[in-house]
């Protein structure tokens, strides 16, 4: 049980910038050392936890940590995971309070804010390529995104929506044939 | 007070609930309820908590939810051991749904990924993940984190510098998030921003 933990407190601690990072070090550290599952099921792991909603590197934890001890180990990998987050956040935000009227701070993040825009634009190339946006499908993610930055509609709305839209298009389809 | 927790709790519930497509695409939810719709804190502090969250250790998600609990609790006035308590609540309601998820269905998505209701589902959810990182990066080129012509012309032009820097540093020469962010911090500080 100790074992489960610390493996997913040291995944969670050495990954920075994010679930996808962490995929090699998953990998060595639960198929190469531990053996606790098979490169298969690892990949077939990576594949549901992308198509379940919440957090992949939780998911996955939670899911091997069940695999080994059930709900107690689901529990704990769980816990392993988001604990190295939850300390260094905590931390910094303590910190930070302090010092955020700080002139050197505001320019520092003055620096920074654009360059966070930019760092989270490029992930909607890289994901459009993974989602196979073609020139048949490619209105959805402009219609959403135009109903969400200008109409302010909800991100979670248009989630259900698009669920419910595919899921009613494939069975049209399906009835058509 | 009471009625902040409850609402944080749920927020992050809904979030961990519908938050397809991993912690990009989360971030856009997380905007969406705790900037536009709640109020509990400014696009640029919103902005501020992803670029820490991109340079700290652990998934994006959790760093996220981890660092909003604490500043909608702190904004609000309340004391630093209010906003730990505040981000207890949004990591553990943000992880419950994956949880009560992956021992539920995990095992049947496994053995029905394939099914065409599945992949109809699917073909509609992944396009629209795109667009909601699309909507969060629109959202954020506001003037909060841009200035604007009219406001500060110097801020504005250095900002979209800044911007297309660490968009091209990234996309052509690979630099990690982190180098990016470090870097354009400092020329922040030097450049007087």
């Amino acid at each position: 049980m100790f074992e489960l933990f610390k493996t997913f407190f040291q995944i969670g601690f050495f990954t920075i910038g994010g679930g996808y990072a962490m995929i090699p070090l998953i990998e060595q550290k639960v198929v190469d050392e531990k053996a606790w599952v098979s490169k298969e099921e690892l990949l077939d792991l990576i594949a549901v936890a992308q198509s379940c909603p919440g957090i992949f590197a939780v998911n996955i934890s939670i899911f091997i940590g069940q695999k080994r001890l059930g709900g107690r180990g689901a529990l704990v990998s769980a816990i392993g995971t988001c604990l190295p987050s939850f300390v260094c956040i905590l931390a910094i935000a303590l910190v930070f309070q302090q010092f955020r009227e700080n002139v050197w701070v505001e320019h520092f993040f003055r620096g920074i804010r654009p360059a966070v825009v930019a760092l989270i634009l490029l992930p909607v190339f890289r994901m459009a390529k993974s989602a196979k946006i073609t020139r048949s499908n490619v209105w959805i993610p402009i219609v959403s995104a135009f109903l969400i930055w200008k109409l302010g509609v909800s991100p979670i709305f248009i989630v259900l929506a698009a669920g419910i839209a595919g899921y009613a298009y494939g069975q049209y389809l399906k009835s058509e044939e | 007070m009471l009625l902040l927790l409850t609402q944080l709790f749920w927020t992050f519930f809904l979030i961990g609930l519908f938050g397809f497509g991993g912690g990009y695409a989360m971030l856009s939810m997380i905007q969406g309820e705790v900037v536009e719709h709640y109020h509990w804190m400014s696009m640029g502090q919103f902005t501020d908590i992803v670029a820490v969250s991109q340079s700290t250790p652990g998934p994006i998600g959790i760093n996220s939810a981890t660092y909003v609990g604490y500043t909608a609790l702190a904004n609000a006035g309340y004391e630093p051991y209010w906003g730990i308590l505040g981000s207890f609540l949004a990591t553990f309601a943000v992880v419950l749904p994956s949880f009560i998820l992956m021992l539920l269905i995990s095992r049947f998505l496994l053995k029905y990924r394939n099914h065409p209701a599945v992949e109809s589902v699917f073909s509609g959810l992944r396009p629209a993940v795109v667009g909601l990182l699309l909507a969060a990066s629109l959202l954020l080129m506001n003037s909060e984190n841009f200035s604007s012509m009219s406001e500060n012309p110097w801020r504005y032009c250095l900002s979209l510098l800044i911007f297309a820097f660490a968009f091209i540093g990234q996309k052509v020469y690979r630099l990690g998030p982190i180098l990016i962010i470090m870097l354009c911090g400092v020329a922040g500080i030097v450049l007087g921003l």
